[in-house]
């Protein structure tokens, strides 16, 4: 077990390598619940997303429809990677990384305020209509400012008084919880009042657990553990989440393979964990997690990007949008500075093992891996390394390993996509 | 696995086996390899190097991290097991079977002198609680 991000989690629970191949070659799952969820809502998120973002949610148009982009810094820095999913037109789901999430809520409510004071237009053109439109499952505080709250309403987000405690189905107790215990999941504590009401609602879900299902049998897999799922997520297109119940189900994922990351409430998460294990679905750890997504050639935050880099320079050229006539935070600075450096992979034809912050030589200056392991589907070590702009797919680099150097070959990545391997 | 009673080992976790001829076999122990997971790279030290106990001499990494493997006694490197260059993998498999390199020691006493299996397992209990 390590210390991940304040989360307790298992790098390994077997062999990491074999939990490697099991979602290659078949299906594992991995409980990532560390990552968490930000729903935005109100009206004005589109035009508020449109401006936080490096990638242009005008893309999104069909609700589940997700969206991978970066979130800057005003000089084009990396404050997280994220997913974006359009839910509805005044509703977009979030889910940031765990190291991140509450610097990454609290930029969102800065910017807000700010973007709201700049084009108030966007947002909410008058009390009552916002009111009337506001979504459904308003989170905790919505509308407060404006509303004596009914005596006997009961607010599920609030703190829960000694009776609520008790109202708490056994159904949502497991294993040798108590009704306390369970209350803290089930309801939130309350955030202070804010003193004025925000732009928009930013509220995050620590109380949602999600579990990713991956290889090229996890859409089997979940169907004989969730049967009710079939008929919704057959159809479901790469890149694509559909609502289920309390159930959020994404055809999304961080190893390469096809599968679903599954949001679900935390209470109910050992269950479906448990239908998941029944059906032969392997538990994988971060160890694996981490060298499929390093062979499918994805970024790991805090690694491979920083706030002290921006997205032209990490390999993300290709999510950041500088074609669209929108302005967004970090837009100039990437514009004022071409990159004058890149994010290559690397493939060691020595012996050894690359790793991050291994420096790297090659004929157009010095580089540093950023991520690196070995690839256990390509039997060979791989790495994705920040080299000057010049270098080119084929070059020969030398990589500085303890005492030595050892000769690695400059190509492109991916390494490995759909238990393929690429290179 | 429990640690063999015939074997000595060092509190940086590496085995010695003393063989017929006086040389040491040295390998990594069940606990160090159960810490680092599947092996995928073992770097030996070159025949003929000369040692100082605790001198940082050969590397095993994982597709975790890497590991420094230390000399137990001083002396000279007599043969590396150039198995393990195409199947690291066989020190997860056998740990005390799948020695590293093998030494003569310059004193059979610093040899005598090391970790039994007991005291040994006494280091591991420590560093687990």
């Amino acid at each position: 077990m390590v210390d991940f991000g304040g989360w307790d989690m298992p790098v390994n629970y077997g062999s990491q390598v074999d939990e490697h191949h099991q979602v290659r070659n078949d299906c594992g799952m991995f409980d990532v619940s560390h990552m968490r969820v930000v729903d935005i809502k109100g009206r004005g998120v589109r035009d508020f997303l449109r401006y936080l973002l490096a990638n242009n949610v005008d893309k999104l148009t069909t609700p589940g429809k997700a969206l991978y982009s970066c979130m800057l810094l005003e000089n084009g820095g990396v404050i997280d990677d994220l997913i974006v999913y359009f839910m509805e037109e005044q509703w977009f789901r979030i889910v940031v990384n765990a190291g991140t999430a509450d610097k990454d809520i609290a930029w969102m409510r800065k910017q807000v305020v700010e973007h709201a004071k700049a084009h108030p237009d966007c947002y909410a053109s008058g009390a009552s209509k916002a009111e009337s439109e506001a979504p459904a499952e308003a989170a905790p505080g919505d509308g407060a400012q404006n509303e004596e709250p009914a005596e006997n309403e009961v607010s599920a987000e609030a703190a829960p008084p000694d009776e609520e405690v008790k109202r708490i189905p056994n159904a949502y107790l497991f294993g040798d919880m108590t009704q306390e215990e369970a209350a803290k999941i089930i309801f939130r504590e309350q955030d202070e009042e804010p003193a004025e009401k925000p732009p928009l609602d930013i509220a995050d879900h620590p109380d949602l657990s999600i579990i990713a299902i991956q290889g090229p049998r996890a859409r089997e897999k979940l169907w004989e553990a969730m049967p009710g799922s079939k008929q919704l997520t057959e159809k479901l297109a790469p890149f694509n989440a559909v609502v289920l119940g309390t159930m959020f189900i994404a055809r999304t994922g961080y190893t390469g393979e096809d599968g679903f990351e599954v949001m679900l409430p935390s209470y109910a998460a050992p269950y479906f964990w448990k239908s998941l294990l029944e059906k032969g679905v392997e538990p994988c750890g971060l160890g694996a997690r981490d060298t499929l997504r390093l062979e499918a050639g994805m970024n790991l935050y805090g690694q491979d990007m920083d706030e002290n880099v921006n997205p032209l320079e990490s390999g993300l050229a290709w999510t950041v949008d500088l074609k669209s006539e929108r302005d967004f935070i970090g837009k100039a600075a990437l514009l004022a500075s071409p990159p004058a450096r890149k994010l290559v992979g690397l493939l060691l034809l020595d012996r050894g093992v690359l790793r991050g912050h291994q420096k790297v030589h090659t004929p157009h200056g010095e580089g540093e891996i950023t991520s690196g392991s070995f690839s256990p589907t390509l039997n060979q070590s791989i790495a994705l390394a920040r080299v000057p702009k010049d270098v080119q797919a084929g070059d020969q680099v030398q990589v500085a390993i303890r005492d030595k150097m050892l000769t690695a070959k400059v190509v492109k990545y991916p390494f490995v996509r759909n238990g393929k391997g690429l290179i | 696995m429990s640690n063999p009673e015939n074997l000595k080992y060092t509190a940086s976790h590496e085995w010695v086996r003393t063989e017929a001829d006086d040389t040491v076999s040295i390998g990594i122990t069940q606990h160090a390899q159960e810490l680092l997971g599947d092996m995928v790279f073992v770097e030996s030290p070159a025949v003929g190097r000369k040692l100082k106990a605790k001198e940082e001499c050969a590397v095993v990494e994982s597709v975790k991290a890497a590991a420094d493997v230390y000399a137990p006694v001083s002396g000279e490197v007599v043969a590396v097991n150039g198995e393990l260059d195409s199947a690291p993998e066989k020190i997860n498999a056998d740990p005390y079977g799948a020695w590293m390199f093998r030494m003569k020691p310059d004193n059979a006493a610093d040899v005598a002198a090391l970790m039994d299996a007991a005291a040994y397992q006494a280091v591991v209990d420590s560093e687990s609680h």
